[in-house]
């Protein structure tokens, strides 16, 4: 027999979509209902299947090709130039990125919710990172290099460590944007997988792991001495949590 | 090109064109076939380019993949409204698209997984392609799709049902 909260509620748990009493409803019906709790195993079976089928298509070359040249030639549908009006709305998207900060701060939106998003954000860089034409770093396994590079571009101190003796040799560094703040990454090397770990100062307080994976990369971010780093990687998770605790000592 | 014209053009490509993965992506299991999916994913990025104006910041990504999901139902009117029209029709659908051979024939798991997604109709399908391959939320499903969260839910639910379904029952009327 089915249960009525299959095709609701359920879902929502499964996919970490139920927040406070909701999820804690549910969870309380899951103690004695066995059959959301075999269908909840089935959808796990069912996404890892999923997962490691890799049938996500990304754009080929030749797409990207197709899409860029037109862009050169085409112009915007209104072709009045507003450079004013443009000033007042960018001054009105900065102030309401602040009030967005200063209500999340204040109300103290959950961290899980905030951490999980932000780490997909920071794949989708890693991605964009990845394409030909993207890189804008600096290849060393100098710590010093790194660091120096770092400095100027960063705007904060970016604790450089080469881990070559511990099996994760550094490789380089360089600068991206999430949420539009400047962030630091480092890249380390593990057994030919290329470990982004990125890097930005936080006034949080210290925070344990939280992992997480999205498209066909693993995450785990974590907090520790006014510094948010989250690792990614396509390898193995293992190596994600020893590099983990590696930073963690030195920071 | 004056200097708003260069702007412009410097938030699209920092912005939008970050996101041509999940266009293609979508545009691939929603028109079923990767020529295809090229050039409607061309023809959507160049829509949004033209429309960039009425963007005004927010989820560019869900932004995006409305334009790209609309212009693939747009050319399923136009190329292939057959399967439009069957999509309510499930069990005449799983006969028509995965018949019993063809579900054999695919030996392995992707070949398995990709007959039995595009056998589900194409509101089911998407909302696991971007539920379960682009990771997107339910906020950002609901904004794409243009349906409740609430809706959301219970279509993922009917979604994910039919997928196992496809893939441990051969389809109806199929009889080694």
């Amino acid at each position: 027999m089915r249960c009525d909260f299959a095709d609701s509620l359920l879902q929502g748990y499964f996919d970490g979509e139920l927040r406070g009493r909701r999820a804690a409803e549910f969870e309380r019906h899951l103690r004695h209902c066995a059959h959301c709790a075999t269908e909840l195993v089935d959808l796990d079976l069912l996404r890892d299947r999923l997962h490691l089928a890799q049938l996500y298509e990304p754009a080929t070359a030749a797409l990207r090709q197709k899409i860029n040249d037109p862009l050169q030639a085409a112009a915007p549908a209104t072709a009045v130039s507003r450079p004013l009006v443009w000033h007042w709305l960018a001054a009105a998207a900065a102030l309401l990125f602040v009030a967005i900060v200063l209500w999340r701060v204040g109300h103290g939106v959950p961290g899980d919710d905030y951490q999980a998003e932000l780490a997909g954000e920071i794949v989708d860089a890693l991605v964009r990172s990845q394409q030909p034409g993207q890189m804008n770093g600096i290849a060393s396994s100098e710590e010093r290099v790194v660091e120096g590079w770092l400095d100027g571009r960063a705007r904060f101190a970016v604790p450089v460590r080469d881990f070559t003796n511990n099996g994760f040799p550094l490789k380089g560094g360089r600068v991206d944007a999430i949420e539009g703040h400047a962030v630091a990454v480092l890249v380390y090397e593990r057994n030919g997988h290329p470990i982004n770990v990125f890097i930005w100062p936080t006034r949080e307080r210290d925070s344990p792991p939280r992992t997480g994976s999205r498209r066909s990369f693993q995450w785990v971010d974590w907090r520790k001495g006014k510094m948010e780093f989250c690792a990614v990687s396509d390898g193995s998770p293992l190596d994600l949590e020893q590099l983990r605790q590696l930073i963690n000592s030195f920071a | 090109m004056n200097d708003f014209d260069a702007e412009d053009r410097l938030r699209f490509e920092q912005l939008v064109l970050p996101h041509v993965d999940a266009a293609f992506n979508l545009a691939r299991w929603l028109v079923r076939s990767r020529a295809d999916a090229e050039d409607v994913a061309q023809e959507a990025l160049l829509r949004s380019y033209r429309f960039f104006r009425g963007f005004h910041g927010g989820d560019a990504r869900a932004w995006l993949l409305q334009i790209v999901r609309n212009t693939c139902y747009t050319w399923l009117e136009k190329n292939r409204p057959m399967e439009l029209s069957m999509e309510f029709d499930e069990e005449l659908h799983l006969q028509t698209c995965a018949t019993p051979e063809t579900l054999a024939i695919a030996g392995d798991d992707r070949k398995r997984l990709t007959l039995a997604l595009e056998t589900l109709p194409p509101r089911f399908r998407e909302i696991l392609v971007l539920r379960e391959l682009e990771g997107c939320s339910y906020k950002e499903i609901a904004a794409i799709t243009a349906i409740p969260i609430g809706t959301v839910m219970s279509s993922l639910s009917r979604a994910r049902r039919q997928l196992h379904s496809a893939l441990v029952n051969p389809p109806q009327g199929a009889r080694p």
